[in-house]
């Protein structure tokens, strides 16, 4: 489903990684390891085309990204650093929006049955700005959830949340990947996702 | 497609109500700056009458770049930026969308006030009128040309004062038009040309800014 060939990634003029390439089919899950300022963000940006390698090209159901930019949008969720949530908005206000940019319907029992799934159900009516860092997470968690994409790239998907929450998002990744989806993530954290082993791709050494 | 344009013009629409203080900020600077100039000036009605046009419209140019700069940095800061770039739709549309609802967050309300400030003018009714339609024909030129402005900077440390630099220049041919679709009235001559010019420089901002926009944008953010 998707693939990447002989990507380089240059920062500042600096070369972050070059020749990286993978292929991953339906049910498979990428971890991406690497240490501080190896490039793994780079990539993730990268193979969700936010910004372009230097060299070599990613596909996505055979076509190259810059080819397949409206089913490329539909089909993968991007969890970046910043989790792309609008402070003066709610929770439900936020999750409805992201769904209706995205070309989506989202009625309000499904974004509540999110919401309730990742812990939510008390602060569905506060704007986003009086939670805190983890529970902010927790609703860009929700959009994933909501979103009903096939491919999954995450970006440190567990920084700021409790163990629960962990357990949590373990969980989301493993069902989403048992359920036929892919997944690609990063993070510094041991991840336990209960007999499913993903494969490892190392950048930058 | 039509769907998407409609969802971003509502939730810049809605951003904006929420936080009122931001975007009274502009109007209230608008208010402001013309209101200085008859109090520098003295109460001469004949050059008041000659200023007028120009001074409302130079404001107007003013307050539209003051509110600029925030354009998509709210957005880029918090990441909603990354997912609406991600987003199916072509990115033109967004930029389209963003610049539609700066103008009607902070062109519409200029309109309304202009003509009470060109009362401190000596502005008679029909150059009140003409003040009025120039506005309204030049103020979207402004927002859509202020987006290129704005995703050219975005990032960048005083992206502020940089969007003012870049784009001022090109809001030259709306303020000369502008302004001078009003002195047409004042003095006479008719307005018809500068309003047509006025008019065609619209058409072409709305056909390029936003895929110039759309561009600088995914440059900016890479």
């Amino acid at each position: 489903m998707l693939s990447a060939n002989g990507l380089a990634c240059e920062r500042g003029e600096r070369l972050l990684f070059r020749n990286l390439g993978f292929e991953l089919g339906r049910g498979e899950a990428l971890l991406v390891v690497g240490g501080n300022g190896r490039g793994k963000t780079s990539l993730l940006r990268i193979l969700c085309g936010l910004s372009a390698p230097v060299a070599g090209v990613v596909r996505w159901r055979g076509d190259p990204l810059s080819k397949a930019h409206e089913q490329y949008g539909r089909e993968m969720a991007y969890l970046g650093h910043a989790n792309g949530i609008k402070d003066d908005l709610t929770p439900m206000e936020n999750l409805r929006i992201a769904a209706a940019l995205n070309g989506r319907e989202l009625d309000i029992g499904t974004a509540t049955a999110a919401l309730e799934r990742v812990g939510l159900s008390r602060c569905m009516d506060f704007p986003a700005r009086v939670l805190s860092f983890g529970q902010r997470r927790r609703v860009a968690l929700a959009g994933l959830m909501t979103a009903g994409a096939l491919l999954w790239i995450l970006d440190e998907p567990l920084t700021g949340l409790d163990v629960e929450g962990v357990a949590m998002v373990e969980r989301m990744i493993r069902d989403h990947v048992v359920a036929g989806g892919l997944a690609i993530m990063t993070t510094h954290q041991p991840l336990a996702l209960d007999g499913l082993t993903p494969q490892t791709l190392s950048v930058g050494e | 497609m039509l769907k998407f344009l409609f969802t971003v013009i509502r939730r810049d629409v809605l951003l904006a109500g929420r936080r009122r203080g931001d975007w009274l900020t502009a109007q209230f600077f608008f208010v402001m700056v013309v209101s200085m100039f008859p109090l520098g000036i003295g109460p001469e009605p004949g050059m008041l009458r000659t200023i007028g046009p120009g001074v409302v419209w130079v404001a107007a140019l003013l307050a539209s770049l003051l509110s600029l700069d925030r354009l998509f940095a709210d957005d880029y800061r918090d990441g909603t930026l990354e997912q609406m770039l991600l987003s199916p739709s072509p990115i033109a549309l967004l930029t389209l969308g963003k610049a539609i609802a700066h103008w009607i967050i902070n062109g519409i309300p200029l309109l309304l006030i202009a003509p009470l400030l060109g009362i401190q003018f000596n502005l008679p009714a029909e150059a009140l009128w003409m003040l009025v339609l120039s506005l309204a024909i030049g103020t979207p030129i402004l927002s859509l040309l202020g987006s290129i402005g704005a995703a050219l900077t975005l990032g960048l440390r005083g992206g502020g004062a940089l969007v003012t630099l870049l784009i001022m220049p090109l809001y030259v041919p709306a303020l000369i038009f502008g302004a001078g679709a009003v002195e047409g009235v004042l003095s006479g001559t008719g307005s018809e040309a500068h309003l047509s010019l006025l008019g065609a420089f619209l058409m072409m901002s709305l056909l390029l800014a936003p895929w110039v926009s759309a561009m600088a944008l995914r440059v900016s953010v890479e």
